[in-house]
This record gives C-alpha cells, sequence and structure tokens, in this order.
C-alpha cells in the first residue's frame, strides 16, 4: 500500500511536482548567477570570468552531480506534469457551455501545463544552441586566446597571441604551428607528444556571437535580434509558471500556515519577476552593447 | 424594501437521463419576483413548463437552508451562482437583472455523471466517506463523555470549520481538474484534529484518498477556485493538512 500511494497517488504526484519544481528554482538561482559573469565584467576580465566558469561547471565532480540531478528533475518535472494534466482532462469528458473562471482563479495557476509545455521547448532550444555545441558538436570549439602587446630589449614594439591557460607553473602558451590543441582543450607540443598547458573553450564567445556583439571582428549570428526576442519572451513564461508554481509547491507539500504563507507568497511573487527579468536582461544588454 | 420584477432568459441543459446527449435549450420567463431565490424562479419555470405540456426540469434539492448540499447548479460559469458564500437555495434574483441570460448547467466531472437535466449522481462522495469519514465507537453503553477529553480551542475551532462541509461538491464542479480535495482535506482534518480521530488517522487518510482518485476524480494543482466557491469558506489550509497527513502515514504505514 504504501509503496504504491508514495508513486502513484494523486497526492504523491504533487509531491513530486513540488519537490522537482522547487529544485529548478534553485538551480534557476545558480544558473544565474554564473550567467550574470557575462555583464558584471566587460572586455578581456569579463571573458575570462565566464570561461572560467563554464570550465568549472563543466569539470567539478559536485556540479556534475547537480547536473545530473536537475536533468532528472526537469524529465520528471515535465512527464509528471503531462501525465498529471492528461488525467486532469479525462477527470472532465464533458465541458461546461458557459464557463467564467477567471471570477475564481489567476490565469498562470489555469495554464501550468502549457506555459510548462513552452518552457520545455525553451529549454530543447536552448540546449541546442550552447550545450550541446560545447558538448558534442563535430565543430571545433573556438579556442580562449588573447593578445599582450610588449617592447623587446630594442625597444621595438611586439604583439604575441597566447592561449589562456589555467596550469600557473608554466610559460605563457603561444599560439604558433609548434602547438597543437588535443582533445578539446589540452595543448601539445606537435611532435613530440609532451603536454604544456590546458586552455579553455571560448564559450564567452559563442554566447556573445550569438546574441550580437561581435568580439575581435568575429561574424555574428545573423538571427540575432530573433533570438534576443525569443529568449526575452521565454522568460516571460517562466515568470508566469512561477507567479503560481512556487508558492503553489509550498502548498503541495502541506506547508500552509496563517503566520508564514503570506510571506511565502509574497517572496515568490518577486522570485518570479526578479529571476527571469535577471535573466533576461543578459541578452539584450549583450545585444545593445555590439 | 418594495419587490421588483424582472424577466429574464434562461438557457438550461435538458438531458432525458444518463445515456441520452444532452442540449442547452432556451426558455423566457416573465414576472420573476427579485425576492425569490434561485430555485423558487426555478420552480417557477417548472410550473410554466407543465401548463405548456412540457416536461419540467428536474433540479436536486431538499432543505432550501443551505445546509444539505444538494441544490448542485452551475449558474452563468460559476458553481452556485455569482455570489460567494451561497448555495444556490441561498442565492436571490436580486442578483440579477432585467433582461439576462442566465446559464443553468449540472456540476461537470467524470465522477460526478448526469442521471437527469440538472441532477448529478454524487455518491461517489458517500464512497469516499465509507472509505474512512468516521470514527469507530464502541458502543457498548459505557463510552465515555465526549467532553472529559480535554481540547484547545484552537483545535476544536478548525475542526469544527472544517466539519462545516456540506458536501455540495461546488468545489469539484469549479475546479478546472474536477478534484475533490477541498472535500476530502476537510473531511480529513475534521478528524485529524481531534483526540477521537486521531487513532485512526493513518487509515483514514490512505484510503479516503485512495477512494479519491479511483472514483475518477482530477488531481489539485492549487488554483484556489475551490476556496473561492465554496459555500462554507472551507480553507486551502485543508488540503495542504490532508497532504502532511498522507505523507506521515505513507511513509510509516506497513
Ligand atoms: C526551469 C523550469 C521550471 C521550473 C523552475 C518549474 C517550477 C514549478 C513549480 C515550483 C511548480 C509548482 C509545483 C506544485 O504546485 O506543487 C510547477 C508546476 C508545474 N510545472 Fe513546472 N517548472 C519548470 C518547468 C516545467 C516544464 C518544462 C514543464 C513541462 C511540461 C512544467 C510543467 C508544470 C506543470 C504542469 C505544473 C502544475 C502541476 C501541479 O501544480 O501539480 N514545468 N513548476
Ligand atoms: S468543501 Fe465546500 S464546496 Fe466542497 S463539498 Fe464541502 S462545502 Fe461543498
Ligand atoms: S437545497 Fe439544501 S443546500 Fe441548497
Amino acid at each position: 500500500m504504501s509503496k504504491s500511494a508514495i508513486l502513484s497517488s494523486s497526492i504523491a504526484k504533487k509531491y513530486w511536482m513540488a519537490v522537482t519544481g522547487l529544485f529548478l528554482c534553485l538551480f534557476l538561482v545558480g544558473h544565474l548567477l554564473g550567467n550574470l559573469q557575462l555583464v558584471m565584467k566587460t572586455g578581456e576580465e569579463g571573458r575570462r570570468a565566464f570561461n572560467e566558469y563554464a570550465y568549472f561547471m563543466s569539470h567539478n565532480i559536485f556540479i556534475k552531480v547537480l547536473s545530473y540531478a536537475t536533468y532528472i528533475s526537469i524529465l520528471f518535472h515535465a512527464v509528471d506534469g503531462i501525465m498529471l494534466t492528461l488525467q486532469n482532462k479525462k477527470a472532465r469528458p464533458v465541458n461546461y457551455v458557459y464557463n467564467n473562471p477567471s471570477a475564481n482563479s489567476s490565469g498562470a495557476a489555469r495554464k501550468m501545463a502549457v506555459l510548462g509545455t513552452a518552457i520545455l521547448v525553451f529549454i530543447v532550444i536552448h540546449m541546442a544552441n550552447f550545450w550541446w555545441k560545447m558538448k558534442y558538436s563535430s565543430e571545433p570549439m573556438p579556442i580562449h586566446t588573447y593578445v599582450v602587446s610588449s617592447t623587446d630589449q630594442t625597444g621595438q614594439s611586439k604583439t604575441d597571441t597566447l592561449y589562456y591557460t589555467h596550469t600557473p607553473s608554466l610559460q605563457p602558451v603561444p599560439t604558433n604551428p609548434m602547438i597543437v590543441v588535443k582533445n578539446g582543450t589540452e595543448l601539445y607540443f606537435k611532435d613530440v607528444n609532451v603536454k604544456v598547458g590546458d586552455t579553455y573553450k571560448d564559450l564567452h564567445k559563442i554566447v556573445m556571437s550569438f546574441f550580437g556583439k561581435s568580439i575581435n571582428g568575429a561574424p555574428t549570428n545573423q538571427y540575432a535580434l530573433f533570438a534576443v526576442i525569443l529568449y526575452v519572451l521565454s522568460m516571460a513564461i517562466l515568470s508566469f509558471h512561477l507567479m503560481h508554481g512556487f508558492s503553489s509547491a509550498f502548498q503541495s507539500l502541506g506547508l500552509n500556515h496563517k503566520k508564514y504563507t503570506p510571506s511565502i507568497k509574497l517572496f515568490g511573487k518577486i522570485f518570479a519577476i526578479v529571476v527571469p527579468a535577471a535573466f533576461a536582461i543578459i541578452p539584450v544588454l549583450i545585444f545593445l552593447s555590439k | 424594501m418594495a419587490s421588483k420584477f424582472i424577466n429574464i432568459s434562461l438557457k438550461v441543459w435538458r438531458q432525458k437521463n444518463a445515456n441520452a446527449k444532452g442540449a442547452i435549450e432556451t426558455y423566457k420567463l416573465d414576472h420573476v419576483s427579485t425576492d425569490s431565490s434561485f430555485l423558487e424562479m426555478m420552480d417557477q419555470l417548472n410550473e410554466q413548463l407543465i401548463n405548456e405540456r412540457k416536461e419540467p426540469i428536474a433540479f436536486d434539492h431538499d432543505c432550501r437552508e443551505g445546509i444539505c448540499g444538494s441544490c448542485s447548479m452551475y449558474i452563468n460559469g460559476r458553481a452556485h451562482g455569482p455570489e460567494t458564500g451561497t448555495t444556490t437555495c441561498q442565492l436571490h434574483m436580486r442578483s440579477f437583472k432585467d433582461g439576462d441570460t442566465v446559464y443553468v448547467e449540472p456540476w461537470r466531472a467524470k465522477a460526478f455523471p448526469v442521471i437527469k437535466d440538472l441532477v448529478v449522481d454524487r455518491s461517489a462522495f458517500d464512497r469516499i466517506q465509507q472509505a474512512g469519514g468516521f470514527v469507530s465507537v464502541n458502543t457498548s453503553g459505557r463510552t465515555m463523555d465526549a467532553n472529559a477529553i480535554p481540547i484547545p480551542k484552537d483545535d476544536a475551532d478548525k475542526a469544527f470549520e472544517a466539519a462545516a462541509c456540506i458536501g455540495c461538491g461546488a468545489c469539484v464542479a469549479t475546479c478546472k481538474n474536477s478534484s475533490a480535495m477541498l472535500f476530502v482535506g476537510a473531511k480529513v482534518s475534521q478528524y485529524a484534529l481531534l483526540p477521537q480521530g486521531k487513532v485512526e488517522a493513518k487509515d483514514r487518510v490512505l484510503n479516503m484518498v485512495r477512494q479519491m482518485d479511483e472514483e475518477g476524480f482530477g488531481n489539485c494543482t492549487n488554483t484556489g477556485a475551490c476556496e473561492v466557491e465554496c459555500p462554507k469558506g472551507i480553507s486551502l489550509e485543508n488540503i495542504a493538512r490532508m497532504n502532511r497527513e498522507f505523507l506521515k502515514a505513507a511513509l510509516s504505514a506497513e
């Protein structure tokens, strides 16, 4: 009894929706803090901060565990949500001829499944835009290199293009035909197979050009304006989903209390506005700064 | 206050029996006193239909004072009509204006099938209640006086508020998911809050929720519509309490 109850009963399904939904809210906060690196610092400094962050995210075991928890949560939340919605449709085979639901409930609350499905579509597009490119694309990823100017002993100024590396004990590694990149980011001497350092994938450049800002004259996405609009609209949809979802999750978990519920509702509304708005402003700022 | 009279047009769901295909029929009804209740207006319409040698409209009603919960009508897109905190029998025609068109439909839910016209079968609620909505007391003649058990005033008040549920089904009718969680939440809470009910609390919540699911009610998504339309002001807190009780019980049941 207890085993099937905890998996299949209507209340258990609500618990799962709430737990995965709140976990995804935490994920949003983490993801946002990382993304803000794109606009908090500018120039080479911002680029380094973001690429270091991206490297950390893909090489830390703790983050790896969290990321799998996130994938599972999204899948579970989406599948459970769609199942719930289909069951709920079945629970009313004949509809009212005349209905006035806005008299007693908010549109966001009634449209959770449509909003959620739109978010799912966005997540797929978003992962194809960046995550897939970073991990699996057959095109080689751009590598983070930077230019330094210096004056040598004879007083002549010269410029060098260096790999941005994170093996501090080694000398700066210049980009020249002697050095080859293996396994995406590892730098080797061409013929002797000796590793000289690790560099970074330049995800920063991919993001910037995707939203229409050219770095060092690199070509940009010709549909950047369309991309910015799509991302901003998707965040508006997320905002509506959270406007109902955040406080709803607490009710699902059985946390309804005269003392705390008003604050949870208020916090949920603020969260639902601030977090998606902060996400949305990033592509807009990038687009406008070109 | 002098009574006023209005002329209205009614669009009523007519359905011969459970298997027939129903449809909306339009009726004109003149000279309706604004002092009459909605059910009295329906009586007036039925008299008119009988005089015209037509089949009167079947609808459920009993106490006509807001306590039996049988007067289920979905009026102008809302359970029990435009006012909050009222049953259909307590709704008065002064809530309508001269020339209004008024839609009257039965509750819509798979678990509440239409029997005829506006009458639905709400026995699913009875079966949920029978699954656990009771306290098994020993009636050997030596039962303890209920007042001998001290109960905190707060708990007694909350149990009483939950017990005010009249099983009318407005919560199901208005919920976009046809969920019965406000009803079941009220019934579970009413006992869970009292010492007499705590003894069987675990089985009660598991059995009542299982019966609720088996009857084909939908899943709650916390839209809050039920709380707004409930004629007895049953609070969503009761659903949260049921969810807590359910988790406790499901995790510890063997
Ligand atoms: C970052 C993405 C998302 C976040 C942060 C999120 C968050 C939430 C939260 C907190 C809830 C309230 C849970 C409750 O009431 O117990 C919820 C409900 C819901 N979500 Fe999501 N969600 C996300 C994506 C999705 C996706 C991709 C779908 C896909 C179909 C979806 C479908 C739903 C549905 C149908 C509900 C209502 C279910 C119910 O109230 O029982 N959501 N979401
Ligand atoms: S909870 Fe309210 S609306 Fe639902 S059955 Fe009880 S009294 Fe009627
Ligand atoms: S007839 Fe009893 S509540 Fe309306």
